[in-house]
């Protein structure tokens, strides 16, 4: 790893961002923060051919790295998931010589669609959302990277104009938290 | 000097110094004119002589101006405007008329004559109005649409009003006089009511049918030969043409141009005609206020100065609150209502015509004509003056009042988003993409057969070379967005994105490259994106062939996508090498060995055979053989890589 890493990789996968609400009003209120670098997926590979070695340099340069997307599914968007596929790499991100992303933070911020009781044992989705968030946390685990507490916004279509700017407050907080540990982090 | 040099020189020289003066001034074009026109007039300067003739010459500008105007109006425009031109302009005939004649009939004039008079004075200056609205950008907003709906109707009651003036005769007609506007005579004068009205059936029929039957493959003969100049004659044929024949059967010249033109609003020649003919439109437009201004009798005003003072400004207030009235009546803001009562408030040039008219058939007497001429000279003149004093109270009045007119629609089919510079194979599929994604195009292409095709396939296509600046400026380059340049031709798509660029420095210009080279020279000329044109079909077969060759179809496509980013990566970076040869070269040679370095690295990522392409787990199944190996078995439990148990995916967990 170079010394020069830092800040967070906001990457965001919302195949209709336009039409999005909450989505757009987090990413924004996320991307004013100094040492955050904005990166929009669905924007940068329209065709879905992703650009391996591009991705890796970037996943490389980055200390935190940031997942934002609407649960389709209960998994990420497309575009999100062949990303993981395609550069989160074997002999680059785990396996024997994958060392490149140890060490790195793995925070994912979501919002869904549903009510927050709906993910529940007992809610209409039958499990939390940190157990469809599974895949995502052993695939930090895998890449020796550190589990971040996800950020959840819950039924993000039900909620206001008001309420969706509180949440982009509460995210935008949470993300500075992170980018502050990192800054220490690096000091020490 | 010939007398007819003398006139032109007095002409041209009159309006070459006043007409800037006046618009630096801030006063418009049109009072510049009028002003040069009170100076040249017999009343001042007394530098033209008699002002018959040129009156008429000059009213060829209104004929022209109504032709253009046409051009804009599709015959379904007109319908949906049915309800503003019959509406709110037959009120305004009736109502004004009612309001003259009442004035009049309070005044002591005979009921007929006051009648007459206030059908007379109902009228408004067509020419003035527009031009005026044009000068300051509100001919398609709501107060140009409904100003223009009145003015039609208008010109569409003169032909009414030649049929009902005489009725109203109090004394014997002078059948000499009747000749004097030149409208009121014709042809057919002599004949029987009924023959008349088939003959004014027939012209109209002639007009329509000939614009569609007859008039276009003439053009498309032109076009073909490619003389421009004979295809700017044969555009002012046919306005003079229309003109005569209507002339000839006692309608309206202008109303005839504006049919003509209407018939052809649909025609593939619409932008070039409008084009070749609009500098026609100016000079006579500009003859005609300058006539008017010279008409404008001082000696009358100096004469009876509180008469024509006190006519004037009851006139124009009259007819401003009439019109007022009527606009607040059919739902128009308060601000919009103001304007067009403002743009209406003075008499029109058919005044003058009709007033010789009803003076021939013994209606209104000379000396009242004479006033009323004079009348409707000065609230002509008078009409810009009220524009600007409207404004003028409009800003002031602007704080408390919000500008809901912003909102309204437009006129016309508005302005294009885009225009789209050739139809060809190219600029068709470009064309139906944004036109399929609610993107207005106005096209424009030469290639006269091309044009016909797309017609009868319902597409709307017009023709012209897009490299005239001025052809570019009538289809919308102002106002619209962008401009695809997708012309067949490498020099012309060079020339027209550097004219374009300079002339329009707004506008996004993308063009069709021919290859690598002539991409990098149309960036530089000022496009603001290319595309090489067989770029991406030659990509697309080459993909056909990749899976033809055995290759999996996503695997296929991600070659293709793989070559088409390095490709576009290479062209980005030599693009600040390019025009320096040596260097350009040299870059050259270096980019493509790295191409093939990287698709020859992303080639053996996905050869046949091996896992799952890019999706690489090559060195994971590596690692695996080689821990089975040491532990004695085939693949090992206790490694969390390998618990999804198939190749070809990525850990699943």
């Amino acid at each position: 790893m170079t010394p020069a890493t830092a800040g967070a990789l906001l990457t965001l996968a919302h195949p209709a961002l336009e039409r999005s609400r909450a989505n757009r009003v987090l990413a924004k209120a996320a991307k004013a923060l100094s040492g955050v670098t904005f990166h929009d997926l669905y924007e940068t590979y329209p065709d879905f051919s992703i650009d391996i070695e591009a991705e890796q340099q970037r996943l490389v340069d980055h200390d935190i790295i940031a997942l934002q997307f609407p649960l389709f599914w209960y998994s990420p968007p497309a575009l999100m998931k062949e990303w993981l596929d395609l550069v989160w790499l074997h002999g680059f991100a785990y396996g024997l010589g994958g060392d490149a992303l140890a060490g790195k933070r793995l925070f994912v911020a979501c919002t869904t669609g549903g009510p927050a009781q709906a993910y529940h044992a007992k809610g209409y989705n039958r499990f939390t959302l940190d157990e469809f968030l599974r895949p995502l946390e052993q695939t930090a685990y895998l890449c020796g990277m550190v589990w971040e507490t996800p950020f959840v916004v819950h039924g993000a279509a039900m909620k206001d104009d008001e309420q969706l700017k509180a949440e982009a407050l509460r995210y935008q907080a949470r993300m500075s938290a992170l980018l502050a540990a990192d800054h220490a982090a690096e000091g020490a | 000097m010939e007398p007819f040099l003398k006139q032109t020189l007095v002409y041209l020289g009159a309006a070459v110094i006043s007409v800037p003066i006046a618009k630096r001034l801030g006063l418009g074009s049109v009072l510049g004119y009028l002003i040069a026109g009170v100076l040249i007039g017999p009343a001042m300067l007394s530098l033209v002589g008699e002002q018959h003739d040129v009156m008429r010459f000059a009213e060829f500008g209104v004929v022209i101006l109504l032709f253009l105007i046409g051009l804009e109006v599709r015959p379904s425009t007109l319908w949906e405007m049915r309800k503003t031109i019959f509406g709110l302009g037959g009120a305004q005939v009736v109502g004004t008329a009612l309001a003259v004649a009442a004035v009049g009939y309070l005044l002591s004039l005979p009921w007929q004559t006051a009648l007459a008079v206030g059908l007379v004075l109902a009228m408004s200056s067509t020419a003035i109005v527009l031009q005026t609205l044009d000068e300051k950008g509100l001919r398609q907003g709501p107060v140009g649409r409904a100003a223009f709906g009145v003015l039609l109707l208008q010109d569409l009651a003169v032909i009414p009003m030649f049929a009902l003036l005489p009725l109203l005769a109090t004394v014997a007609p002078d059948v000499h006089a009747g000749d004097a506007g030149g409208h009121g005579a014709s042809l057919i004068s002599h004949l029987p009511a009924w023959a008349q009205g088939l003959a004014v059936l027939g012209a109209v029929g002639v007009v329509v049918g000939s614009g569609r039957f007859v008039v276009r493959p003439i053009f498309r003969f032109i076009a073909e030969a490619r003389l421009r100049e004979i295809f700017t004659a044969a555009a002012l044929l046919i306005v003079v043409g229309v003109a005569g024949l209507m002339q000839s059967v006692g309608l309206s010249p202008a109303l005839g141009a504006f049919l003509a033109g209407v018939v052809l609003a649909e025609s593939e020649f619409r932008r070039e005609l409008e084009t070749d003919i609009e500098p026609f439109r100016g000079l006579l437009l500009g003859l005609f206020f300058i006539t008017v201004g010279a008409g404008i009798d001082l000696t009358l005003i100096a004469r009876q100065p509180l008469t024509l003072i006190g006519l004037v400004l009851g006139l124009m207030v009259l007819k401003f609150a009439v019109m007022f009235g009527i606009a607040r009546i059919a739902g128009a803001q308060g601000r919009s209502a103001a304007a067009v009562a403002t743009a209406l408030a003075q008499g029109g040039e058919f005044a003058f015509v009709l007033l010789s008219f009803t003076v021939g058939a013994g209606v209104i007497g000379a000396d009242l004509a004479a006033l009323l001429t004079a009348t409707v000279a000065v609230s002509m003149a008078l009409t810009p003056v009220a524009m600007i004093l409207y404004e003028r109270i409009a800003e002031l009045m602007n704080a408390a009042i919000a500008d809901v007119d912003a909102e309204a629609p437009n006129f016309d089919e508005g302005e294009p988003d885009i225009i789209i510079a050739g139809f060809g194979r190219f600029g068709q599929i470009t064309g139906r993409l944004l036109q399929a994604n609610g993107f207005k195009s106005t096209v424009l292409d030469s290639d006269i057969e091309q044009i016909e095709l797309l017609r009868r396939f319902g597409r709307r296509v017009h023709y012209g070379d897009a490299t005239r600046l001025d052809l570019l400026r009538a289809a919308g380059a102002e106002h619209a967005r962008m401009l695809i340049v997708a012309l067949d031709d490498r020099e012309k798509t060079a020339e027209l994105v550097e004219t374009a660029r300079k002339a329009f420095p707004n506008l996004i210009i993308l063009a069709r490259a021919w290859d690598r080279r002539h991409a990098y020279d149309l960036l530089a000329n000022g496009a603001d994106a290319v595309e090489r044109e067989s770029f991406e079909a030659a990509l697309a077969l080459g993909s056909t062939a990749l899976q033809k060759l055995g290759f999996r179809a996503h695997k296929a496509y991600r070659a293709t996508s793989f070559f088409r980013r390095h490709d576009r990566k290479t062209f980005e970076d030599l693009k600040p090498m390019w025009g320096q040869e040596e260097a350009y070269i040299l870059a050259s040679r270096d980019a493509a060995q790295t191409m093939d370095r990287l698709l020859a690295a992303d080639l053996a990522r996905m050869r046949p055979g091996e896992a799952g392409g890019a999706w690489d787990t090559a060195a994971r199944d590596e690692e695996l053989r080689k821990l089975a190996q040491r532990q004695g078995r085939s693949g090992g439990e206790a490694e969390p890589a390998e618990a999804d148990g198939w190749t070809g995916t990525p850990p699943q967990g």
